[in-house]
Parts: structure tokens; sequence; C-alpha cells
């Protein structure tokens, strides 16, 4: 159980780093709340690796705090921090049953025998494991195994945080609706802090009711999944949330008036005339640009996607391109469609960072 | 050239890899094995590919028998999961070396590796070594190397496992128009059905060594064969109930009774497994007649920003509903779920599809 | 329906086929045929059918006795360097640095023995061990231990096990390192996380993830050490008296040295159905380890 506080955290891999470039993290403060269900989401490279190793103690940082319930763990090793950690590929050992596994934590800080008894079949009930529990570990399948890397994490009763370093990697897509489904219940269940890193925004979204995005080092944007996609602050969020991600078009805006590839766009709100040399573009989810039957901005239609539940289509507005949704039953005549965006979903951004308008 | 492949099997050390294997592969396609871990993507692959022999069977290209060929003296090309390059030799090399083997004149070498290179997306990068790029990056490079030969069938294996899901997305769009360019046959083993559908092209669908069905990818996902065929082409996975016809009616597990409407109307009486795909299935009662409703109970809700994934348990049944925006419905939570009977596959049996949705072909 | 196998393929490995012959199966069927045969000299040749076999195996006759007491001095000799080699080979490659020029610097050093060839191994030893201008031997005496391994055995066997040991560690050594280097970090941090002391992380990952190239090296040193013949005939030449006479020195003895043809074939076929025997064992032990953790 524990609230974790990093406090103006930085790391470089370097000791004497020249610049802020060759920063692996940026300085930041974060707050983690006792219990919440967090997710670092961001492309390989980012940082949350290695935020994640100073987390649990792999590395320190080259300057900042972590604190676990107000307390400095900074310079704790791993093994005196009361976490557990589930790796992309499953840590099992080989040569001992999966009782053995679940309970070897326990038997390496000399719990009672009777004790890692009840706690292990607990555990095990709790993962399904219930069954396999005299099988040898090496046997069993990859999403088996990853849960009795997770298990080893659980049976400690002083675990204060479980660490996730993307776990579903080597999982089957039909095992992973399963086992992700499987860890949201349990994180409901067992009241315990929670850190999950992942590139893939749909584990990170589904899992965590906090996502802290990653880009270059630095923290772009934490929210909650839905302010995440309807509000992007960067466009870097708005590109690396969404499947296909927000269309982000250059753009000239006045008022409330957009010209976009030299269609003029109407907006919700009206922003004001930004100084020169600005990059300014808009942004709009295809979700929310979609092709329509009439009253639209008409469209060259480049391709559509079929993705079984939904189809994309790849569209030329003027000069732009962009994706928008096609719903079944829209006519498309050729290549000539029409398109209708929602106005109220439409961001516009100055070099990058997000524009709030006037009513 | 068209591929054929009769009755392939593959016995490993009296383990059965394989099991009477046949399609046709035609020249300028895309293929797609689909199938989870250990279906037999592999071991189909390297039967192609001529690295394993199969146990039985033929490989006929253009009619003519290769099964005991070995992969040197085929043309194929193949492409890992694991980014594969000369580390030592720059992105220029890498991609000129297959050429360079056929002892090909420089300026032809030279005109195929910018020409990959440009398709690839990596003219800017030719004078780097592999480990300086992004595995994004390596993996164009060893695709580029692929196409580059000229190969009669390319073979890749789930090549896009080890990138980023935006690598991923960025990359598979492109990889069509790849194709398109050469004119190979292009087999490409996923475990994902989003990405089959992305694809396009032919897929096959592979479970525990057999041929499910083979077909055009749309086709194949909005009018499955089998049971079987629409659960291995599912991604949530497909919602399944066992019911039966009696009459008008029809028995729901747990009990309950429904009006037989829509495609369940036109059947005879007796068992059958009706399917559902989880964004078919759906929270709010349809404004069409004849919708069934099952009573559930809410485990687990998760959102992915635009749509929410609500995991439903009714029995023994474990159900997805898959629904556009923000659905946040609290775990325990009684609910009603709305099959239409116009929208689902109802299966015999014997797993055959008995009927499927008319507008199945879109 | 054609057949696809074309038999000419066979042709091509014809060559192969008559090279394995003339130097594997024609020199060992002619050992078979002395062993089933007497002789007296002047290439004269008499059936003998197994006589020599039965000789051989009776403990209570000469040639049985002999035999069984070089087979037990060479199983002894195997037993002790797989005892002292194996688990200093492991604690060598644990104590080895992980990267950069001290990693480069331990590997040359490491394997520097191995490359040296078995004769000049034992003459090196041979001058080495020596009590009156070997280093080793001279200065064992100096310390007031007496060492002088040409009349006692404990010193004959002492100078061959460490030899041994200084020849062929390395190699053990290298293989484990290998096999350590191939355990991802992930399994390090969770064993750290798990609260796992040093000796569990041996017990419980570096051992089960050595256990496939420990077998390989075990069954190398194996074959490698009862098979030995040149460093023991250089060093001691089987003495004092008997003490040293493994096997193979005893072999030569008999073969080159009495000229008993017939014993001597008999004793070698004997010896191979010996070091085939374990090789299948070993065989066997690594082929069904590979398949229970296969396909998982």
């Amino acid at each position: 159980m524990a609230r974790i506080d990093l406090v103006d955290l930085a790391h470089s891999y370097l000791s004497q780093p020249p610049d802020a470039t060759h920063y692996a993290l940026k300085p930041m403060t974060m707050h983690w709340r006792q219990g919440g269900a967090y997710a670092l989401l961001g492309p390989s490279g980012c940082g949350k690796t290695t935020l994640l190793n100073i987390i649990s103690g792999l590395v320190v940082p080259s300057q900042g705090q972590v604190l676990f319930d107000g307390r400095d763990v900074t310079r704790l090793p791993t093994e005196a921090r009361n976490i557990a950690q589930v790796f992309q590929f499953p840590v099992i050992y080989d040569t001992m049953s999966v009782r053995q596994n679940l309970a070897f934590p326990l038997q390496n800080r000399g719990v009672p025998a009777a004790e890692i008894e009840a706690r292990v079949k607990e555990i095990a009930e709790l993962l399904d494991l219930g069954n396999a529990l005299d099988r040898r570990a090496r046997g069993l399948t990859a999403d088996a195994k990853q849960k009795i890397s997770l298990g080893r994490g659980l049976v400690r009763a002083d675990v204060a945080a479980i660490l996730f370093d993307e776990p579903l990697t080597v999982i089957d897509p039909a095992l992973k609706w399963e086992l992700r489904s499987k860890l949201k219940a349990l994180h409901r269940r067992l009241d315990l802090t929670m850190i999950y890193v992942t590139h893939d925004q749909t584990e990170a979204l589904t899992f965590a009711d906090t996502v802290v995005v990653m880009h270059d080092g630095a923290i772009v944007q934490t929210g909650r999944p839905n302010e995440l996609f309807d509000r992007p602050e960067h466009t870097f969020v708005g590109h690396f949330i969404g499947s296909p991600g927000m269309n982000v078009l250059p753009a000239r805006v006045e008022g409330r008036t957009a010209e976009v590839g030299g269609v003029a766009v109407e907006l919700a709100r009206a922003y004001p005339a930004q100084p020169a040399g600005r990059r300014i573009e808009i942004g709009i989810r295809p979700e929310y640009a979609r092709l329509t039957a009439s009253g639209g901005l008409p469209v060259r239609v480049e391709r559509i996607d079929d993705v079984g539940r939904i189809r994309f289509a790849r569209v030329r507005l003027g000069a732009a391109s962009l994706s928008v949704v096609a719903p079944r039953g829209v006519p498309v005549e050729g290549d000539r469609a029409l398109l209708a965006l929602d106005a109220h979903q439409i961001h516009v951004y100055a070099d990058s960072r997000r524009l709030e308008g006037a009513a | 050239m068209s591929l054929h492949l009769d009755r392939i099997s593959l016995t490993v050390g009296g383990v059965p890899h394989l099991d009477s294997i046949s399609l046709t592969l035609e020249r300028g396609t895309i293929n797609v094995l689909l199938g989870p871990t250990l279906a037999g993507k592999t071991s189909l692959m390297r039967v192609m590919a001529g690295l394993d022999r199969p146990t039985s069977g033929r490989l006929l290209a253009d009619g003519a028998d290769i099964t005991g060929r070995k992969v040197e003296a085929r043309n194929v090309a193949m492409v890992y999961q694991q980014f594969i390059n000369y580390p030592a030799l720059t992105v220029y090399e890498n991609i000129a070396s297959p050429l360079r083997v056929q002892r090909r004149p420089a300026a032809e070498i030279d005109r195929k590796v910018r020409a990959a290179a440009e398709l690839l997306r990596l003219e800017n990068h030719l004078g780097r070594t592999p480990l300086q790029l992004s595995g994004g990056q390596q993996q164009r490079c060893a695709i580029a190397r692929a196409v580059v030969k000229g190969s009669d069938l390319v073979l890749l294996d789930e090549p896009l496992a080890n990138l980023d899901y935006k690598l991923r997305e960025e990359l598979r769009e492109e990889l069509p128009r790849i194709f398109a360019a050469s004119g190979a046959i292009f087999v490409y083993a996923t475990t994902e059905p989003t990405e089959a559908l992305l694809l396009g092209g032919n897929t096959a669908t592979l479970s525990e060594g057999r041929l499910v069905q083979f077909g055009p990818t749309a086709a194949l996902y909005h009018r499955p064969a089998s049971l079987r065929a629409a659960e291995t082409f599912s991604d949530p996975p497909l919602n399944v109930m066992a019911v039966e016809k009696r009459g008008e009616a029809i028995l729901l597990p747990g009990g309950a009774t429904a009006r037989a409407a829509g495609l369940l109307a036109g059947l005879a009486d007796g068992g059958y497994r009706v399917g559902v795909r989880a964004h078919e299935l759906l929270l709010a009662r349809p404004s069409r007649a004849g919708a069934i409703a099952i009573r559930g109970t809410v485990d687990v809700t998760e959102m992915t920003g635009s749509e929410s994934f609500v995991h439903v348990h009714a029995g023994p049944l474990r159900w997805v509903a898959l629904t556009p925006g923000m659905h946040e419905v609290a775990p325990g939570a009684p609910i009603d779920v709305f099959v239409d009977p116009d929208r689902i596959f109802v299966f015999a049996p014997d797993g055959g599809l008995a009927a499927g949705p008319a507008d199945s072909g879109a | 329906m054609d057949k696809p196998i074309n038999n000419a393929a066979w042709f091509l490995i014809l060559p192969a086929f008559l090279i394995v012959l003339f130097n594997a199966v024609i020199p060992l069927m002619t050992v078979v045929n002395y062993s089933v045969q007497d002789t007296f000299g002047n290439n004269q040749f008499f059936w003998n059918g197994l006589g020599w076999y039965q000789e051989l195996l009776d403990p209570s006759s000469e040639l049985g006795g002999r035999f069984f007491a070089s087979l037990g001095r060479s199983a002894m000799f195997s037993a002790i360097i797989l005892a002292i080699e194996v688990p200093l080979g492991i604690m060598v490659a644990m104590c080895m640095p992980r990267r950069g020029i001290a990693l480069a610097l331990s590997l040359v050093f490491i394997a520097m023995p191995l490359l040296i060839p078995w004769n000049v191994v034992g003459t090196m030893w041979q001058l080495y061990a020596r009590s009156d201008i070997g280093l080793f031997g001279w200065t064992l005496n100096a310390i007031g231990i007496p060492f002088n391994y040409t009349n006692d055995t404990l010193a004959a066997w002492t100078v061959l096990v460490v030899m041994d040991m200084w020849h062929w560690t390395g190699l053990i050594a290298l293989l484990c390192f290998a096999g350590l280097k191939s355990i991802p970090d992930a399994y390090y941090q969770a064993a750290r996380i798990d609260g796992a002391s040093r000796w569990a992380v041996f017990a419980r990952i570096e051992l089960p993830k050595l256990s496939h190239v420990l077998l390989i090296g075990v069954l190398l040193r194996f074959m490698d050490s009862f098979m030995i013949y040149t460093e023991p005939f250089v060093v001691t030449g089987g003495g004092p008296g008997n003490a040293t006479t493994f096997l193979s020195i005893d072999l030569v003895k008999i073969a080159l040295g009495q000229f008993d043809l017939g014993k001597a074939g008999a004793m070698s076929i004997v010896y191979t159905l010996i070091v085939l025997a374990v090789c299948w064992v070993f065989y066997t032990v690594m082929v069904t380890g590979q398949n229970k953790g296969g396909r998982g």
C-alpha cells in the first residue's frame, strides 16, 4: 500500500550531461495516488522504462527524490522497496512447480509454512491457477506463466505497488482480452497501486484510470482516457492515441474559421490571431469526421479500409489528406463523397500545443 | 508463379504440426496466414520456403512438383519477427546484398536499391548501418532486401510483432502498396485479426495445424464458413451461445425463451450455436423488432477513449460488448444486452454456418 | 505419381562413405579381427574366439586383474577431474567480468591453456613439477612438503590432476560464461524483487539455465579425461609403478610393448564400448531434457 511521489526527478545516463537533450528523463514532479491504476504510454525511447526502473530501484536518478508514503527510497535497492514487477517476457523458476514459484518470495522472507500454504492457495484461486498448482511451471503456456509472475508479486502481503513492463507482449490476442480484464478486476479487488508501462494505447487506455503520455523524456499529458482522446493537449498525444491517430493538418485560423488545404472549415470556438512564426495546425479525430450522404464538404476518396466493425477512408480535402470514418451505406460516387466534420471536436494547435478558444 | 499446396502434412517427432493443408496462392497476391501461436503458421511457411520437407503432400509451382527442392534452389525471400540485417554493412549494401549474390551489373544494382529504398522510405538512411536506425527502419531495411531480390515468393513471419504500436500502424498501412509494386506471392503470418483486415488480399485461417478457411479477407470476416472460422477471425473474441429452436420459440441458455425472429426464423427445429461479434452486441434495445434480450452482470468495463468494451457474464456466458463512446458501467451491476437476430451468425451442430447476415459481403 | 527422391544423390555421398570406411570401419574391423585371434609372432595367427574377452572380463585372471585395475584408475581420474573442474569452472565463470576490456583480457587468459598442444602441456608440467629444477615441486619441498612425483603415488596423481585442471577448467568456464550471459536481466531483477538470496539465485536460476551447457561440458571432459594418454605418458610414463597407468597407457603397453595384439584388440573393443555407452546415456538425458522443455 503506497502513495508514490516523484519530486523534481530527472535522469541522464551520462554523469555530466552537456544539455537537456542528453537527459533520458527531463525534470518532472508527479504524484501517484495509493490504489491508482496508472499507465505510462509512449514509443520506445521515450523514457518510460527509465522511469519505471527508477521507481523499482534498478536505476538511481541523477537528481530528485522518489518517496513511498513520504519515505525517501531514492537510494534503496529493489528488494527493500516492497514492490513487485511483471516483465515483458514471463520470468518463472523453471525447475519449480507453480506452487513453489508462488511460495518462493514468502519463503525467502521467512514466512511460516502454514501461512505460505494458505496465501499461495488464495492467490492461485484469484488467478485461476488453482488446478495447475502442482504442475511444473516450465511446461505451461505464456499466459499462465505471466500469471505466475504476477502471482509472485501478489502473494506478498506487504507489496506496495505492482509494476508492469509491457506484460502482454507475448500473449495471443484472444488471451489478451482475458488477461486484461483479469488485471482490471484484480486491481479493483486488491486496492494496490499499479503502474503499467506500454507502447500499446489499447492496453494503456483500457487498463488505467490515469494515463501518462511520455514523449522524448518528458510527460506531455496526464489524464483520464477520455480526456486524452477528446482533448489532446499536444499534437503528439493526438497522433499517438487513437487508431488511426488524430488528423493534424496545417491551417490558417482566423476567428471561427480555419483554412485547411485551401478549404474553409467552420470552428465551434473563436481563436485570437497568433503571432507570426508560430506553426498553426488543426486536429480532428477520424471518429469525428464522417462521410455523409448530404450536407458536407466535397472530398476525394483515395482508399477505404474495412477493419470489420468499422470502415475508415483516406480522403483528400483540398490539398490536405485525412482519415475519416466511412459508414456503411454512405454513397461514394467514383471517388467523390461528402465529409461532415464535428466542429466541437476540432482543436487548434500552435507549435503543437492546444489553444483554448473563446466560446 | 502460382504456388499450389496439395494436402501438405508435417509431423515432427510424432507431433502433428500441419494436417493436410491444400491452398493455391496466385502471383501478385497478399496471403495472410491468421491463427494463434502454434496454429502452424511458421511450420507452413517453412514448408513453402523449402526449409522443411512435408511428411506427405506436394508443393507445385506452376504445376511443377518442387516438394523436395531445397530453399537454396528456390527463389524465396523471408522476413522475420526479429530485425535481421547485416550489422556491419550500410543500409545500401544490405539492400544490395541479394543482387550482389546474383552478380547483377552495378548499374542495375544501384537502380534497384534506390527504387526499393524509396519504396520503403529509406532513401535518406542509405549510408547508415542498421544499428543506427530505429526498429521500424531496421525492419524496413529487411523488407527492402526481400523485395529487391525479385523472388517469386516472399514470406513474412509476424514482421511487425516487435515494433511499437504506432510504427506497426504506419508500416502496415504502407505494406499493401509495397507488395503491389512487386508482383511476387506474399505470405504474411500474424496472430492479429485486425492486421489481416488492414492488409486485405486473401486470408487463410489456421487452427491447430489445420486450414479452417481460405478466401478474400473481407469475405472471410463477414461470412465465416464455420464456428471455428468465425472464432479464429474475431477480435474481441466471438460471443457464442448454444440455443435450441422449437417451432416459433428459441430456448436460450439459462432457460429463458425468445421469439424466433430474423435469421433464426427460417431454421429447422434443433440445436444451434449463435455467434455475435462484440460490436453487434448492443447495450440499448434496437429499434428493429425481435431483438433477443439477455440479462447479465457487468464484470469489467474497459474504455479506449472512443469506444468501451463491456465484459458481461450471464450464467455460463462470458461476453464482450464493444460500444462506441464512453460507457462506464459499475462492475457487478445488472445489465441487459441485446442481440439483433439479423446481425448474428447461426452455426449448425456440426459447426457449419447455417445462416448469416445478408449484406455481409460489404 | 512421380517420386521426388533423386537416387543419383546417393553417389554424391560415396566419397564420404569411402573415407569413413577406410579410416573408421576397416581399422575397427581389424581390431575386432585381432581380438578373436592369438599370435606368436611371425605373422602366424590362431583362432581364439571369445577367449580374450573372457580373460579380460575375469578379474581373477592376470589380464583381467590388470584391465580392471587400469579401468579403475581411469574412472577414478575422470571422477576427480569432473568433481573439481565442473564446480571450479562454474565459479570462474561467475567471477568473470561481464563487459569491457577486463572481459576481453580474462577471456584470452582463460582460453590460453586450451590452445597448447597436449604433449607440450605434458612437457611443461613434467619440468614445472620436478623437485630439483621445477618451480612447483621445488617450492613445495622448500616449504617443507615432501614432493617427488617420480616415486610417490599421491604426488604423481596430484601433478596429473593439477595439470588437467590448468589445461581444461577454462573450457568449462567459457561454456558456463556463455550460458550465464544468455540469461536475461529480468530474471535477476525478478529474483531481487522476490528477495532471493545469492544461493537461491544460483540454484533456482543460474544452475537450471546452465544445465544444458554443463551437460555438454561434462560429456566433453569425461571423454577427454577417460581417454587421456599423452600427458601422463610424458609426465609420469604411467608410474611410479603402475600408479598412473590408465587404460590408454596400459593398452599401448600391451599392444606395442608386449605385442599382444589379441589382448590389446579385445581391450580396445571393450574400452570403446564403455565410452560409447556413457555417451549414449548423456545423449539420452540431453534429448529427453530438451523435449520436456520444448514447445512450451
